[in-house]
């Protein structure tokens, strides 16, 4: 058939309906304008837009039906999907949650939720690869990790996780690899988990265990049996009862036996209770969401980890460390990258890629605006407030079983049941946790007030008024045991003691902003990583109460909107991957793949086919495929890959063969990590299947996919979905990200569950985020972008992405030909631009060009990666024509200052490239001796003399830092 | 780039020099150019038995981590310590100072078969 065709007719009949041709939204979000689309499809010497996405997209893996959602068949306007989002976050019920459980309310500041979480400056950037214009959020991340070692009492801490669940999950498998006892032993390694920790918390890990082979054993502390095989244990204080004891002697007890000792906790209660680390702890982990951070029923938020400096090579995640620039400036960046996935691959311990960056800052913020004193005094109050409590509701002839607490105390009810108190509760729109049948639990936190407390007293049955009330709190003491207080010997540095006037502050949070490089200053063209329009209409809903104020194990029926909105966007998921079942509850590309692996290896050990553990992955994945494979406990098997990274089918075929008794999947980037649409994807799938395989497809390219190509038709069984990449969720500089899962009919079963929440999936793999759908509060964001576009803008966006991407390999292939084409002559939805000859041409690495692109006002595209020097651009649909060109002139004009080295006409080593990035303070001091203007420096392009951004420091110097590790505020000097 | 006669090479680019019958092993000078400025040695255990062919080690730039592959079957005698405070040693001096371990209990069988330095030049083009 000709697709064409009847694309062109489907276009037609938009047209008629709105006159646009796509929503008016999509008009918007797509930044080449109807003109500039008809240039560059000429430029590219094709006819029509339809011309040139049927000589991109194989006919082979062609749809044959355009995308239709069955939830937004009419693209809504902003206004309109607005409405009906408000109509739906109406559904939902803000009560106050008395529940705990790691997730507490608090209070954002509002100085903090404007002008951090809902400000584009901090919300749009990338990971901060590229140090010199990152150093703003740099800056509040090693607050952060400053703030989570002083609590802690550990001396490391990396700047987040993805909540706590995961974060106790990555220390059984850092505890693991750490240990040097378990695995010379025969019997299974074994971690032991205090049966009073959170059990969403416990349920994480087991389900991480499993995968490893490690045997998990929950039981009270006291018995603790530390056996050959037991590499390390988990407790925590408070514990979720709200219990706080000394937990020493169990410390003493795992070390005597060589085991690591992980400790989950919370960081207010810190604020005056013994930190983990002073008590001889290994690592600590925990969530730092009541610093300031919304519910968002159940995220996202920063997890911390902590550990000892023996372990800094083994701790999972990312870690800013302090160096100097060319000036001796200090200067951050990420340090010690080589503990990362993306480089370990298969060795790595951990596939985690991400961090929360947006709510780490956030929560470092939170502890800036507050300082020590004040953080201490919300700490107490809440404290007082839960001592109150506790003293007055045994006036209702009920006890309270927690002798130490710090803000959550258990009562028994004797013989009153825990339900009926729990249903009076809810009527008065209060939440209280049923522990057991005779057994709730109350946690207070810095939101509640007398109010709540008098209304949650009265439902025990316990009148008091306001006033007494308020008396009540003020003449509690605090009653922490003494050989567990801690004084305030905390974030004693300068910046957690300077900022505690709102103008103060605002500039501190102004400043550091300024040093970002973001969406609102100019493209950021990172390959594989879809730098799209993060549309402020998208972002609104997000700091709704109706969808911030919500516990993640508040009732269902208190989340009615939310689960409207969970299976409208399921169904579109579905409906654009082509697949049955879906999990939101991934909260990253990496845990999307864990979820898909552990999927896959249930449905084999369902049909009695546990053997099958062999994971084929082509050589050009990306690193996080084999890491992921490695922590669901198979074997990779890499199978070859031509020189331009596609897969080689024979290879696969002779790979499949030798395993077909333990072959379990396939995992495949598509389009290619090369960012071509390969044509033998349908054949590998096929020869999968035939070996009894199951095909996982990494969804980091869907950009290239929506409404042309459906990964379940082409035979893929999994595919994650990068909600941060093609459907809008912005990166938060390095996180949030959402990774939900989709899956034909035969796995869906097997999908993630919870144990606190029914979410359904009865043969469910166990939970393996924290919440149920992970982070919940962020889901409105695709939504929104999937109401306003409707199949037929999502179609239209990633044929312009299309056309972008190769508008941009055209107009730059005489100075950096493309790495690698189609056999069509064309890319799919990014370029990867050959740079490999520079080096011996001028004697230019990528990284130089990478650095002086900042002079241009440019974020660098992704650097030497998937192919050693080389860019890859992904321009995304919502780059304007002009933005383009302005980028592939920046290109062009280092390639001719490249030129002019090679040519002898600039010096090879002192020149524009060799010294960039030039900050504001070399290009105006006093002495400049350097062969070239100053002018050329700093305003190389006519547009940096409309609008310059200034690199905060000069080009890092990596391997210093990386020798001299300095992670803590302390290191850097004031500037 | 420099590769003394001396010594003798294995393809996955490590150096042994024999003194006696202890075998004093390290990276090359090619092996260090690749890796870029080292930031860490993840030192062998003293004592601990090695196989030709085996992860020895793990050496770390600021852009990768590489297993070193120990040249010949035997136990770690010693580890240069002075590797822990520089690492940059391998980078200046990978024959002399960046020394990475001294093995005993090698086999003359086994010292046969490495590269000459000349086999190992062919075997980079150089």
């Amino acid at each position: 058939m000709n697709v064409a065709e009847k694309r062109d007719v489907e276009v037609t009949a938009m047209s008629a309906r709105t006159g646009f041709g796509v929503s008016r939204f999509a008009e918007r979000h797509i930044g080449p304008r109807e003109q500039d689309i008809k240039a560059m499809v000429s430029y590219l010497g094709k006819h029509s837009l339809a011309e040139l996405i049927d000589a991109v997209v194989p006919v082979a893996v062609r749809s044959s039906k355009p995308l239709q959602l069955s939830a937004f068949p009419v693209a809504l306007s902003e206004h309109e999907a607005l409405l009906r989002l408000q109509a739906m976050a109406a559904k939902n019920i803000v009560a106050r949650s008395f529940i705990g459980m790691g997730y507490y309310d608090c209070i954002t500041p509002p100085v903090i939720l404007r002008n951090i979480l809902e400000n584009p400056g901090w919300y749009t950037q990338y990971t901060p690869y590229q140090a010199e214009i990152a150093q703003g959020r740099l800056e509040a991340l090693l607050n952060f990790q400053t703030l989570v070692m002083d609590l802690t009492g550990l001396p490391i801490a990396n700047s987040s996780l993805l909540d706590e669940g995961t974060a106790a999950a990555e220390a059984m498998a850092m505890s693991l690899s750490a240990s040097s006892k378990a695995t010379t032993d025969k019997a299974a390694p074994e971690f032991l988990i205090s049966d009073t920790l959170h059990p969403q918390t416990i349920a994480v890990v087991q389900t991480r265990a499993e995968a490893l082979g490690v045997s998990v054993k929950v039981l009270p502390v006291a018995q603790f049996a530390f056996g050959s095989n037991t590499f390390g244990c988990l407790v925590q204080y408070p514990d979720t009862t709200g219990a706080v004891s000394n937990i020493t002697p169990v410390i003493e007890k795992a070390h005597a036996a060589a085991a690591l000792v992980t400790v989950a906790t919370d960081l207010l209660a810190l604020c005056m209770v013994k930190a983990p680390g002073a008590l001889g702890a290994d690592i600590v982990v925990g969530s730092a969401q009541r610093f300031g951070v919304p519910f968002g029923y159940g995220g996202p938020h920063a997890a911390f980890f902590a550990t000892k400096d023996e372990y800094k090579r083994s701790m999972p995640g990312r870690l800013v460390g302090v160096s100097k620039d060319a000036t001796g400036k200090p200067a951050l960046r990420l340090a010690l990258q080589t503990r990362e996935q993306h480089i370990r691959r298969e060795r790595a311990t951990s596939n985690i890629c991400t961090a929360q960056v947006l709510l780490a800052v956030m929560a470092s913020m939170y502890a800036v605006y507050h300082g020590p004193k004040g953080l201490r005094a919300i700490a107490e109050r809440t404290h007082k407030m839960a001592g109150a409590f506790a003293r007055l509701v045994t006036k209702a002839g009920v006890k309270v079983v927690t002798p130490a607490f710090f803000d959550t105390v258990t009562v028994d009810l004797g013989a009153k049941k825990a339900s009926n108190i729990a249903a009076d509760a809810e009527q008065a729109t209060l939440l209280v946790r049923e522990l057991s049948d005779s057994q709730v639990s109350i946690s207070f936190d810095e939101a509640k007030g007398i109010d709540d407390l008098v209304a949650l007293l009265k439902v025990f049955g316990v009148e008091i008024s306001a006033p007494e009330a308020e008396r009540a709190v003020a003449e509690t003491s605090v009653s922490i045991p003494s050989d567990m207080a801690r004084g305030v010997d905390y974030l004693q540095q300068r910046v957690f003691n300077s900022y505690h006037s709102e103008t103060e502050f605002l500039r501190y949070v102004r400043r550091l902003e300024s040093r970002d490089l973001s969406l609102g200053f100019s493209m950021i063209p990172l390959g594989s990583c879809t730098m799209k329009l993060n549309a402020t209409s998208e972002m609104v809903p997000v700091t709704w109460s109706q969808f911030g104020g919500i516990h993640p194990f508040a009732p269902k029926s208190h989340s009615c909107g939310y689960q409207e909105m969970f299976k409208e966007l399921e169904s579109a998921l579905c409906e654009i991957t082509g697949f049955d079942g879906c999990s939101l509850q991934p909260n990253a590309g990496s845990q999307g793949e864990y979820a898909g692996l552990v999927v896959i290896k249930a449905y084999h050990e369902s049909r009695g086919e546990s053997r099958r553990r062999i994971c084929l992955i082509p050589k050009s994945a990306h690193g996080t495929n084999p890491a992921s494979a490695a922590m669901v406990g198979m074997e990779v098997v890499v199978v070859a890959c031509d020189q331009y990274g596609n897969v080689d089918l024979e290879d696969l075929e002779n790979k499949a063969t030798e395993y077909r008794d333990t072959l379990a999947a396939l995992m495949v980037t598509y389009p290619s990590t090369h960012g071509v649409f390969e044509e033998g994807i349908r054949k590998a799938c096929e020869i999968v299947h035939r070996n009894g395989g199951q095909v996982y497809m990494d969804g980091a390219n869907l950009n290239a996919l929506v409404g042309l190509v459906r990964p379940a038709e082409f035979g893929a069984d999994v595919c994650h979905i990068n909600l941060h990449k093609t459907f809008c969720i912005p990166h938060g500089g390095g996180g949030p990200g959402m990774g939900p899962i989709c899956c034909g009919k035969h796995l869906a079963p097997f999908l993630p569950n919870h144990p606190v929440i029914d979410i359904g999936h009865s043969k469910g793999v166990g939970p393996i985020s924290a919440a149920p759908w992970g982070s919940a509060s962020i889901l409105p964001i695709s939504w929104m972008y999937m109401a306003m576009m409707g199949g037929d803008g999502l179609t239209r966006a990633t044929e312009v992405a299309i056309v972008s991407a190769n508008y941009v390999s055209k107009r730059l292939e005489q100075d950096y030909p493309t790495y690698y084409r189609g056999s069509n002559g064309l890319v799919a939805h990014e370029c990867i631009l050959n740079l490999q000859g520079l080096k011996a041409e001028a004697g230019i690495e990528v990284e130089d060009v990478a650095k002086r692109l900042m002079d241009y006002g440019f974020h660098a595209p992704t650097v030497s990666w998937p192919v050693a020097g080389t860019l890859m651009v992904e321009p995304t649909e919502s780059e304007s024509k002009d933005e383009l060109d302005r980028f592939c002139d920046a290109m062009a004009m280092i390639r001719q200052e490249v030129r002019e080295i090679a040519s002898g006409k600039i010096d090879p080593s002192n020149n524009p490239l060799k010294n960039a990035p030039h900050t504001a303070a070399v290009v105006t001091a006093d002495a400049w001796d350097r062969p070239y203007s100053r002018q050329q420096a700093a305003f190389p392009a006519p547009w940096t003399r409309e609008s310059k951004f200034w690199p905060a420091v000069g080009r890092i110097d990596g391997v210093y830092g990386d020798r001299n590790l300095f992670c803590s505020c302390e290191g850097l000097v004031e500037r | 780039m420099d590769f003394p006669e001396d010594y003798k090479y294995t393809k996955d680019h490590e150096w042994v020099q024999m003194s006696g019958d202890v075998a004093t092993v390290g990276i090359t000078e090619f092996a260090q150019s690749e890796l870029g400025d080292l930031v860490f040695v993840d030192l062998p255990k003293v004592g601990a038995s090695v196989k030709q062919h085996g992860t020895m080690c793990v050496v770390e730039s600021t852009k990768a981590a590489s297993d070193v592959y120990s040249p010949l079957t035997g136990t770690v005698a010693s580890v240069n310590d002075a590797l822990t405070a520089d690492p940059g040693l391998i980078n200046r001096t990978p024959y002399t100072e960046g020394w990475i371990a001294k093995i005993s209990g090698v086999s003359v069988a086994e010292i046969a078969g490495l590269m000459s330095a000349a086999e190992y030049k062919a075997l980079l083009g150089k």
